[in-house]
């Protein structure tokens, strides 16, 4: 306490206070009606809500699909980040711009582009129909709109590391006879898999969560193709509040357990790599 | 954390690997590379984007525009704007407010302060919706005496626009939280010591310094601000021509199968998104020119 009698610059009380403030009444009071209102349901009534064959059915769905895009996610965005940083190509800069296109695109809009395109009647849809690949209102489409949203996560986490990254740990690696694969599997890879998991996790993340996107390719059909966001929103229509809030909870805890071990990646980026985010 | 991609100013080093024989790939693998990158990228990425401009022309030019000036559109596209203009200057503020607090001063919790500004990333939108719904709503905590003062929140814009400030809350914190505890506080305290007050403090040294993080975090939370769908999907109702945001039009649109309508108002959006990207890689060339100077 003595130590801020030392304070050179002004404005510790009124900013503090404020950020304070405006987290308390925008996030944190709002947020905590979830685990109240769930607080007024008892412990086998909130399990009986949460594990109906329908809501088991959509976390299956929403974190299968999330997993399986993230882990795609991984291999294309290292992929794409190694080209990105490494290569000289045609069009780099114009790729590397339309890289956060998800980011900046609203979900709604890639949601119905994505349906038009991957529809038995679109572009994507109608040569993959004859395969027998049905993608448009069925699981796979889930998985489609979940690659799209996640993607810049992994390019954006494991790109920076890669543009920091000085040739002479590699040269090293060659000049003591390692081949190209080798100084990739046991020198470079090392230093971006914090970087690359951190994508992931954070790939993982965001596709759990996402509702606009998936809403308009998923077909949303029961047991099958129906994410877990979109079983709050059902239980919401049907004016049951309690239902929803209880599903909300599950999702809630589920995000702060992956904050938490991202919040551990990033660290581990940093000390691996030291630098600062 | 999650949501942002952040500034990041650096240059071209391709020349740098690619001329070195040890840190350079084979030509096939490098063209292989890129070509399933490409691929990937195009399938993933460009076709979406493109396929909402060819489906909003689809019908022709009368058809789109007749979409645009439709009132209900222009309504949607108010409020849209009204959601924006709100909810990015108070973040813009909050964002600010907070990273000095968090990068020139030390205090107890400040980690945790971090991660809980972090916490609406990683909050589902339709999540971020519901609990306005449970503190505003008619069964929610102040349900009953805002109903008995005639006040709406909830199914109305007051509602639209909270829940437009919570998804785009650590935008703008989250970008200059780093950069400010990079730049350190040494310039500050300079000027301080040389007798500014605290505003001309942060006025003539520190925004200067933070300028180009700072558009950019205000560039991306506008950009999700406009664009958000699921969030205010619950509070907003859908009450045409008055509680409809841009994205809850497409929806309502493309559920009426007037596809070429719903791509119409969603390619304006795409263009926002286009806008969004193009100012943001002017503000990373500029920091890169600005880190080169200084350098």
């Amino acid at each position: 306490m003595s130590r801020r009698a030392f304070q050179v610059l002004p404005g510790f009380n009124l900013t503090l206070g404020y950020t304070l403030f405006y987290l308390c009444i925008i996030v944190l009071i709002p947020l905590s009606a979830v685990f109240l209102k769930t607080s007024q349901l008892g412990l086998s009534q909130f399990w009986d809500v949460v594990t109906t064959p329908r809501v088991v059915a959509s976390y299956k769905l929403s974190f299968g699909a999330s997993l399986l895009a993230a882990a795609i996610n991984a291999v294309f965005g290292l992929g794409l980040a190694w080209a990105l940083v490494r290569y000289s190509f045609p069009g780099k800069k114009l790729v590397d711009a339309l890289i956060d296109l998800p980011f900046a695109l609203p979900t709604a809009v890639a949601g119905i582009a994505l349906t038009a395109l991957y529809a038995p009647n679109g572009w994507l849809g109608s040569a993959l129909e004859p395969l027998g690949i049905k993608v448009a209102f069925t699981p796979l489409g889930v998985l489609v709109s979940l690659v799209f949203i996640g993607l810049p996560f992994v390019v954006r986490t494991v790109q920076p590391i890669l543009e920091d990254l000085d040739t002479e740990l590699e040269e090293a690696a060659a000049s003591l006879g390692a081949r190209r694969w080798q100084t990739f599997r046991h020198v470079t890879l090392p230093i971006l898999l914090p970087a690359l998991l951190t994508g992931f996790a954070l790939a993982f993340a965001r596709a759990v969560g996402e509702y606009g996107s998936v809403i308009f390719i998923a077909g949303n059909i029961p047991m099958v193709s129906e994410i877990t966001p979109l079983m709050i929103i059902t239980k919401l229509e049907q004016y049951d509040y309690t239902g929803a809030t209880a599903i909300a909870v599950v999702m809630l805890l589920f995000s702060f357990v992956l904050l938490l071990a991202i919040n551990g990646l990033q660290a581990w980026t940093e000390k691996a790599t030291g630098r600062n985010r | 954390m999650a949501g942002a991609t952040s500034l990041h100013a650096g240059g071209d080093v391709a020349a740098r690997f690619e001329n070195r024989a040890a840190t350079r790939e084979p030509a096939w693998f490098k063209w292989m590379l890129i070509a399933v990158s490409l691929t990937f990228f195009a399938l993933f990425l460009l076709m979406p984007l493109i396929a909402v401009f060819v489906e909003a022309l689809r019908k022709g030019w009368d058809t789109y525009l007749a979409a645009l000036i439709e009132p209900d559109a222009v309504s949607a596209i108010k409020l849209t704007l009204i959601a924006a203009v709100i909810a990015v200057p108070l973040n813009l503020t909050f964002g600010v407010a907070a990273a000095w607090a968090i990068t020139k001063f030390n205090f107890r919790g400040k980690h945790l302060l971090i991660t809980l500004i972090d916490l609406p990333f990683s909050v589902s939108p339709v999540v971020a919706g519901l609990i306005y719904v449970l503190v505003f709503g008619a069964q929610g905590w102040f349900g009953p005496w805002l109903q008995g003062h005639d006040v709406k929140i909830i199914f109305a814009v007051p509602g639209i626009v909270l829940a437009t400030i919570f998804v785009t809350f650590p935008f703008i914190a989250r970008e200059l939280i780093p950069l400010m505890q990079a730049q350190g506080k040494e310039e500050e305290e300079a000027a301080v010591v040389l007798g500014a007050n605290g505003w001309q403090t942060f006025w003539y040294v520190t925004l200067p310094n933070i300028k180009w993080g700072l558009m950019y975090g205000v560039i991306l939370c506008n950009a999700r601000a406009m664009g958000e769908f699921g969030a205010v999907s619950v509070v907003s109702g859908h009450i045409r021509g008055l509680t409809n945001t841009m994205p809850l039009h497409v929806e309502i649109l493309y559920n009426e199968y007037q596809f070429a309508a719903a791509f119409a108002v969603a390619s304006l959006l795409a263009l926002l998104a286009l806008v969004t990207l193009a100012v943001k890689t002017w503000v990373e060339y500029q920091a890169t020119k600005a880190k080169d100077v200084t350098e």
